[in-house]
């Protein structure tokens, strides 16, 4: 897909965002409350800290050793019976479930969340083929029936509000009646796509881990729409970035606990599903076939460096955005990006390139609340500043897509003079001093300052600098 | 397509990885353990938080245990797989003329209309499971040819038996000492309480694609 | 209490003192406070002239080369051996926590390795290292207490300045909600993204205008300068104060 460059996208959503107070009010009621409950499931300091080390390094371990781990799950997948598909790029994976499709002649198709088709943009590209291809997640069901993309990757609705949906299933849905009450939403939407599980031809879903070990793949879920997607119809297509790999089975439960936990607050989900063959002699249901594809799109280039690779570590349990303050203000779509939030403005950048998404590295405080709470320990304000510094001054041999495309010539100017001034010791001080000494004469709007004193007043230095005040009030100077 | 995708994926891997790392310290899993007396109380606390309800039976009286309990409900269908030892006990003490009627998963789900009765008439799916989980909350199971994997997840209300001596310390554990990673099952399952969803408002609501209901018959020695 | 930062044994004879660019400029006062507080313990104070900025506004957007070379330009003039103290967890944690990634591959590395080791934010090096002591002079006082990101998360500096205030008889503080979210202020941040930086303090100064307090303390000048900036163009009477001016006017002998 090519990627339009236009470097001031996210701050032109943003603000328009900004404006909405429905959406900062979802947003802020939504995170306030996920932060509360993740808290609640990490309230023993050194729990959380060997949990995370250990998720930390079981991810770690099957990044280094992701090629051998990636042949092994496809050899143990093969030998229990599910067919393994390569694709390098989002239009293979594409052209890889139409295909599987057409060989089984599937015309209705029902999806279990997965972020890897949103990567692709499968609905729409099924759509465009003759496929109908349902969300059944009740919040992916939502944002289809509106047209949209989701807003966070674990509650891909949360920019809603129930009197928004209400409406939306009230208009859409025929036959549904207008109501705020959730039970009663809910139950409309599970009247519609149970019809849809029943008459589905296939069923697709994402992967949450696949183990290389026996070749199982793990569904993490809440609703059962998933186990439905997985179980009922007669071919499952399971959907994963190549990431998603772990070595042993022993891997998982540390996995799955901190994905829960960091996620929603809950110790565990209402599902864990692992599947590990298609049905088998004398099973009464299941699927006859199961396809599982496994998605580059990008990450192979990702996995060349070894600080940026830890970007793959990701277990796509969306803390970070919940604890993200730009996130909470602008919420998802602002990033017109498949990953919103802290992990998009490190993963996307690298897979749409530096340059072209440098409103996204730069859409950071570094205030850390981010890596603090990522229960793989990605670093990842320190992945943020190692991407702005490919995009402004590439290392050697840089493997980052568009690096040194972030440079601009103003900037570049602006960062030389801002090393002379603090290199010389002596013109540091003379501009201290004249900066004090000209405190009165600073205006209380100057244009350079403009983006400061749009919110808040002009910032006046004090009339002595702390060199001066030192040396006059006789702090020895060596 | 796909070789070729393959072989240049899996020679950028190669091309940087060292596929040496360290392995990991399972400790923290190790130490959370709970006297076998204490498992299934804090099991079932941490279920029912998710509202999972609780029968609670001997190994002698559970199916009428449970019997009574469906009666008391008023359905009229309750699905099982036959072939389990628990099947027979269930067959050998259902009254064929009152109360609800036990029906067998005893056809493939293509047979006829099976998917579209099982989707629309069964009010009830019993099962058998391997065990549960101290820790969270949770019951293992394992779908067999007895005992299909849609029999816990279509019909309204999921029944669930559990022995209460077969409740681990973790999900970690389970898997160690049954030593699942020599002979998976092809569905292997967790299930902590019925269907549920929180993606309006946050708000949490019961039964949205699976069992609204999910009711464990725990036997207690 | 986590003290990271703390291998000293005993108390020094003698520090360094790392003002910091904003320190020098906007909040000298608060500065120099921090300067009493280390003397009044009876440790000899250097602040060499020579020093500038750490360089942080330039490595974190990505301006490495322009970073080391100010940094360097810092680290030459810290050469005795001394525990340097910085009023500035931001600070702090540039010189300790990212010099030594910065000199990566840089025959320098192991100076700049050294020279991180020495690092200590004020209040940490306060209850850990010198374990002061406070009587407090002042009369009574509703404070309220911004906890810097890079303060919290890069130096774990979580209970110091608390520790510190409680000393203060007098003063009672008032807990900020979301205490620990960001104040919006990302150095180059809010010139890149004004909306969303103007959206956090915003948020950030009303929540301190809810507390009732009318003394807000925070250990980074670039929170306050943020901050105070708001709290002033919304007119409201809030007095924002560096916590090294608090404690030394509050405990200094007149």
């Amino acid at each position: 897909m090519s990627v339009e460059a236009r470097p001031h996208r996210f701050r032109t959503a943003a603000t328009s965002a900004l404006k909405d107070p429905d959406l900062r009010a979802n947003f802020r009621r939504a995170m306030d409350g996920l932060i509360a409950k993740r808290a609640a499931q990490f309230s023993d300091p050194a729990e959380w800290r060997e949990m995370r080390n250990l998720g930390a390094s079981i991810r770690a371990r099957s990044l280094a050793k992701l090629p051998s781990l990636l042949e092994r799950l496809e050899a143990n997948c093969t030998k229990n019976g599910i067919q393994v598909r390569w694709a390098e790029t989002t239009e293979e994976a594409n052209g890889i479930v139409l295909e599987i499709l057409r060989s089984c002649g599937a015309t209705r198709v029902v999806k279990g969340k997965s972020m890897v088709s949103e990567e692709m943009h499968l609905n729409e590209f099924l759509e465009e083929h003759g496929v109908e291809s349902v969300e059944s997640d009740l919040g992916e069901y939502i944002i289809q029936l509106d047209g949209e993309t989701p807003s966070h990757i674990i509650m891909p609705a949360i920019h809603k509000n129930r009197q928004q949906i209400a409406r939306l299933l009230g208009e859409k849905i025929r036959g549904a009646r207008y109501t705020e009450d959730i039970d009663e939403l809910t139950g409309i939407a599970r009247r519609v796509l149970r019809k849809k599980f029943l008459e589905a031809d296939a069923g697709i879903s994402g992967v949450n881990f696949a183990v290389a070990e026996t070749g199982t793949l793990c569904l993490v879920e809440n609703e059962g729409n998933g186990r439905m997607s997985t179980h009922v119809p007669p071919v499952h297509i399971a959907l994963m970035g190549l990431e998603k790999v772990v070595e042993t089975l022993e891997d998982v439960p540390a996995l799955y606990s901190l994905l829960t936990r960091s996620a929603t607050g809950q110790s565990i989900t209402t599902y864990f599903n692992m599947i590990t063959r298609p049905r088998t002699e004398g099973e009464k249901d299941g699927p006859f076939a199961v396809y599982l594809v496994i998605l580059d799109n990008g990450r192979s280039r990702i996995a060349q460096d070894p600080q940026l690779s830890a970007t793959l570590r990701c277990i796509r349990c969306g803390a970070c955005m919940n604890h993200c303050p730009v996130y909470t203000r602008v919420g998802g779509h602002a990033y017109e990006a498949t990953y919103p939030g802290p992990i998009g403005k490190i993963l996307t950048p690298q897979t749409e390139g530096v340059g072209a998404r440098h409103d996204l590295v730069e859409a950071s405080s570094l205030c850390g609340a981010c890596g603090e709470v990522c229960p793989v320990g990605i670093p990842i304000p320190e992945l943020i500043v190692r991407l702005r510094r490919e995009a402004a001054q590439p290392s050697r041999d840089s493997t980052v897509r568009g690096a040194g495309t972030g440079r601009g010539r103003a900037e570049t100017f602006a960062w030389w003079l801002w090393e002379r001034a603090h290199r010389r010791p002596l013109l540091y001080r003379l501009l201290g001093f004249a900066a004090t000494r000209l405190r009165r004469f600073i205006p209380g709007r100057l244009p350079v300052l403009a983006a400061w004193t749009s919110a808040r007043s002009t910032p006046r230095p004090a009339p002595r600098t702390l060199h001066e005040l030192a040396r006059r009030g006789g702090v020895a100077g060596e | 397509m796909s070789e070729a995708a393959r072989e240049r994926i899996l020679g950028r891997l190669r091309e940087a990885h060292p596929e040496s790392a360290p392995g990991s310290n399972f400790d923290v899993l190790a130490r959370k353990q709970w006297p076998p007396e204490a498992r299934y109380p804090r099991l079932r606390f941490q279920m029912e938080v998710v509202r999972a309800e609780f029968l609670e039976a001997t190994d002698a009286d559970w199916p009428g245990v449970l019997r009574k309990f469906l009666a008391a409900e008023k359905l009229s269908t309750v699905l099982y797989g036959p072939g389990t030892v628990a099947a027979e006990r269930l067959e050998a003490s259902w009254p064929a003329d009152e109360g609800p009627r036990l029906l067998p998963y005893d056809r493939p789900i293509e047979a006829g209309n099976a998917k579209r009765q099982l989707f629309d008439e069964i009010d009830a799916g019993f099962t058998t499971t391997r065990g549960g989980i101290a820790e969270t909350g949770g019951l293992i199971l394992w779908p067999t040819p007895a005992e299909p994997r849609l029999l816990s997840l279509v019909p309204p209300m999921h029944v669930a038996l559990l022995d209460t001596r077969a409740i681990y310390n973790t999900f970690w554990e389970a898997m160690r000492v049954e030593g699942w990673a020599s002979r998976m099952p092809a569905n292997a399952l967790l299930i902590s309480g019925p269907s549920k969803t929180a993606d309006i408002e946050q708000t949490l609501a019961y039964g949205v694609h699976g069992p609204k209901r999910l009711v464990v018959v725990a036997i207690r020695p | 209490m986590a003290a990271p930062d703390v291998p000293i044994e005993g108390r020094p004879a003698a520090v360094y003192y790392y003002g910091t660019c904003l320190v020098d400029l906007f909040y000298p006062e608060a500065g120099l406070a921090g300067i009493r507080l280390l003397e009044r313990e009876g440790v000899r104070v250097v602040f060499p002239q020579d020093q500038t900025c750490c360089g942080q506004p330039a490595y974190n957007s990505g301006y490495a080369s322009e970073a080391r070379a100010v940094a360097r330009a810092q680290i030459e003039r810290f050469p005795k051996p001394y525990p340097i103290v910085v009023p500035s967890g931001s600070c702090a944690a540039m010189m300790k926590r990212h010099y030594p990634t910065l000199f990566e591959g840089d025959p320098f590395r192991p100076r700049a390795e050294e020279f991180a080791s020495r690092i200590h934010e004020l209040t940490s090096f306060l209850v850990n290292v010198l374990r002061v002591r406070l009587a407090d002079r002042g009369r009574p006082a509703r404070v309220t207490w911004h906890s810097s990101c890079h303060a919290l998360r890069e130096m774990e500096i979580v209970g110091e300045p608390g520790a510190l205030l409680a000393q203060l008889a007098n003063v009672e503080v008032v807990p900020l909600s979301r205490e620990s979210e960001c104040c919006g202020f990302g150095g180059t941040f809010a010139v890149r993204h004004p909306e969303i930086s103007a959206a956090m303090v915003e948020d950030k100064a009303a929540d301190v205008v809810a507390t009732g307090a009318p003394t807000l303390l925070s250990g980074d000048s670039g929170c306050l300068l943020n901050i105070a900036g708001r709290l002033e163009a919304t007119g409201h009477r809030v007095r924002p104060l560096h916590i090294a001016e608090f404690l030394w006017e509050r405990t200094r002998e007149r």
